[in-house]
């Protein structure tokens, strides 16, 4: 379960930035699921959830708010753009880029002009968005 | 705020040393350099992970003749698949044979992902397969790879050499540990060309047979290249401490 490793990454973030805001005591978590890694929400949130119950008081009971951004593409090139349609893919193609979203690049190309040279303008991946706390 | 950088460090803890195998241009042998050592140090008794870094053109697979359907399992992250005793992680396992043009924000993308899911056992040394030249991976690895130690690969060529002292100079400033430079493709008529201001640890031959040992690390471990690099290695590092055996498991 690759969930884990991102919301292991989460977890040592937000402790991060607690401690670096002077916080003492988070509250909530709001993270951004892009949708170009198409993590598994449900697994995503049990995971957080479950690492967060384990850790000390900073962040122990902090509430998981988990947001989802739509990924979009921009063409180099020609410069149309266009969403992300996970669907379309393969499951290998879609797994693969799950993992390292950047390989779209091996596998998507601009429905105009057929170029691999797009940026993903929007809905990577795994984003911590903001954290609420007490001081 | 980007989640995953926190991470790294966790995930290289598990890993005593970092090795960096670079040169300032391609071509000169980083690939079969970076795969032939962690073959041999493995040979010597070490754990040795191989990360293939050079993402536009990815050949440690190769050398090491990995099949198709190898790949990392999965299990909270990505576990490296073992490869002749060696763990390896390359973006080779999500592209296959197709090509992928990267841009330099997703180049490093690309590397935190890597870095931030991968799962690394006890390892003695990782072995860091580099792109060549001081572009965004190079300085990538410098910032989040802990400590790296950098071996730097050149040919006999002057135009190799120039190249080299420029990189050597980056690193210096950088305060870089430089393990040394290895001269590769190494023919008798060469003439010896070089002072780096840093240490040669050693010259590989031009070894005609090594073309057709790739892929069957059997046979590439046999070549005179490998034989070569073996001695360089053993001494390069210590030869291992020997790892606790453990307990005798009780038959009842």
């Amino acid at each position: 379960m690759h969930e884990w490793a991102l919301a292991e990454a989460v977890v040592a973030t937000a402790k991060r930035a607690a401690r670096e805001q002077q916080l003492r005591r988070v509250t909530g978590i709001t993270v951004r699921l892009g949708e170009l890694q198409q993590i598994e929400r449900e697994i995503f949130k049990f995971a957080l959830e479950q690492m967060l119950a384990h850790e000390d008081a900073l962040v122990r009971d902090a509430k998981v708010v988990l947001e989802r951004e739509r990924a979009r593409f921009r063409c180099r090139v020609c410069h149309r753009e266009w969403d992300f349609q996970a669907e379309e893919l393969g499951s290998e193609i879609a797994e693969a880029i799950h993992f390292i979203p950047e390989v779209a690049h091996a596998y998507l190309r601009c429905p105009s002009c057929r170029s691999p040279d797009f940026d993903v303008m929007a809905g990577r991946g795994v984003w911590l968005a903001s954290l609420e706390g007490e001081e | 705020m980007d989640p995953r950088v926190a991470i790294i460090s966790d995930r290289l803890k598990s890993i005593k040393k970092i090795i960096a195998i670079a040169a300032g241009k391609g071509g000169v042998g980083k690939s079969t350099i970076a795969t032939g050592l962690a073959l041999v140090l493995s040979q010597l008794g070490y754990k040795i992970g191989l990360l293939d870094l050079d993402f536009y053109g990815p050949s440690s697979h190769v050398i090491l003749g990995l099949s198709e359907e190898i790949q990392p399992r999965e299990e909270r992250g990505i576990v490296p698949p073992t490869v002749h005793g060696i763990e390896l992680m390359s973006l080779v396992f999500y592209t296959g044979k197709n090509p992928t043009p990267l841009r330099g924000p997703d180049l490093t993308n690309a590397l935190i992902e890597l870095l931030a899911i991968t799962r690394w056992g006890d390892l003695d040394f990782l072995i860091v397969d580099m792109p060549p030249g001081m572009g965004e991976t190079t300085l990538d690895a410098i910032r989040f790879l802990k400590n790296p130690s950098f071996l730097i690969v050149t040919t006999p060529s002057r135009v190799a050499h120039e190249t080299v002292g420029k990189l050597l100079a980056l690193l210096s400033e950088l305060n870089i540990a430089i393990l040394g430079v290895l001269e590769n493709m190494r023919r008798s008529s060469d003439r010896a060309r070089s002072s780096f201001g840093v240490r040669v640890v050693g010259e590989l031959p031009f070894d005609e047979g090594l073309e057709d040992a790739l892929g069957d690390p059997e046979r590439f471990l046999q070549t005179e290249f490998a034989q070569r690099l073996r001695e360089i290695a053993s001494a390069i590092f210590p030869l291992p401490e020997p790892r606790a055996s453990p307990p005798p498991s009780l038959r009842l």
